[in-house]
């Protein structure tokens, strides 16, 4: 997956208004693969690096388990604390999108606004799909990388 | 699948370690972690059985320092290497840059590595991949032990398309960084060509 600078700034945003929204503690927008693609919210407080791969671990496992029923998938994840709450939801069938709540916000009005930002998100994954697409006919900035850039990575 | 990031100016890669049970995957994992300086590491996870073995993952994530601008980060993660996890394996493999064989160098243990091998090139073709494309290194690990199988033997029965191999002793850091840097290497290399 390639996000450039608008996309990147264009899903900031509408984490930033779904956190707002929802009254949630943390957004967070997650490649299916794991890797975090934005975030919004009181992020500092949370280890988004290990949260990513877990979440992703967790959605892959439960896509899992709706194949082996017959599902194609079960598009929401939802897991109660006691003080804090996890909503998990795929967004452009390619990215999760994780809401991390307590009791300042309520499971419905989580569902409702996801359900807004999720409809933005998809059309600027479109969008990075496409812009993608364009970009594979110019040349790629790591075209230039030498063996050398790539030797002092192991340097240290 | 590389996850680049113009915006924040960072690449992501996702390495696999793939092997037997027992064959030393998540030791390897640890070694580089025990060995990583602190701000260039973030917290080992291992979702493990009561009795240590992998149930799910292990994850590590290692940042190299920048390469073109670029903050490159690499996510290490290991599959469970017992026969009957091959549903959770498979779903580690996904969006996969590299994988890391840790073959078991015990003789008794050779029918076992063959059949990894075979799961791991069967696995990586259900998410699209080809085990002959992929950047891929072998490591012969426990080298240290008596009953280990001469690596030149090894290497006729799991050398798969002369991809780099290394001799290992995950225990003490031998080969450890050898094999990650092969494939690290190989990733790279893709992307200038991509």
């Amino acid at each position: 997956m390639e996000v450039y600078e608008e996309d990147y700034r264009g899903l900031e945003e509408a984490l930033r208004r779904l956190r707002r929204d929802s009254n949630a503690k943390a957004v967070f927008l997650i490649d299916k693969n794991g890797q975090q693609i934005a975030a919004a919210g009181d992020i500092e407080n949370f280890d988004s690096t290990s949260l990513a791969s877990l979440t992703a671990g967790n959605v892959a496992a439960t896509d899992g388990l709706a194949k082996l029923i017959g599902e194609r998938e079960f598009s929401v994840l939802f897991h109660e604390g006691q003080r804090d709450h996890i909503h998990i939801s795929i967004v452009a069938r390619r990215a999760i999108l994780l809401v991390i709540f307590d009791e300042r916000s309520s499971l419905g009005l989580v569902r409702l606004r996801v359900k807004r930002a999720s409809a933005e998100m998809d059309r600027i994954f479109e969008e990075m799909a496409d812009r993608s697409q364009r970009s594979r006919a110019e040349p790629s900035p790591f075209s230039e990388i030498t063996d050398e850039d790539i030797d002092s990575l192991f340097s240290e | 699948m590389t996850f680049i990031n113009y915006a924040a100016k960072e690449i992501n890669c996702k390495i696999v370690y793939y092997g037997p049970g027992l064959g030393g995957k998540t030791t390897n994992l640890q070694y580089i972690y025990n060995k990583t300086a602190p701000e260039r590491k973030g917290k080992m996870i291992s979702l493990a059985t009561e009795a240590d073995r992998t149930l799910f993952f292990d994850f590590l994530p290692l940042d190299l320092g920048s390469i073109r601008g670029f903050t490159t980060r690499f996510h290490l993660y290991t599959v469970p290497g017992q026969v009957f996890y091959d549903a959770s394996r498979k779903l580690i493999l996904k969006g996969v840059d590299g994988v890391i064989f840790v073959a078991d160098s015990q003789r008794e243990r050779m029918e076992a590595n063959i059949e990894s091998i075979r799961n791991l090139e069967l696995n990586l073709e259900e998410h699209g991949f080809d085990l002959s494309v992929i950047a891929y290194a072998l490591q012969f690990n426990k080298r240290d032990l008596p009953n280990a199988m001469p690596p030149e033997e090894m290497y006729r029965m799991l050398n798969f398309k002369r991809e780099p191999t290394f001799e290992g002793v995950a225990t003490q850091g031998v080969g450890v960084f050898d094999t990650l840097k092969a494939v690290a290497k190989q990733i790279l290399i893709e992307l200038r060509r991509r």
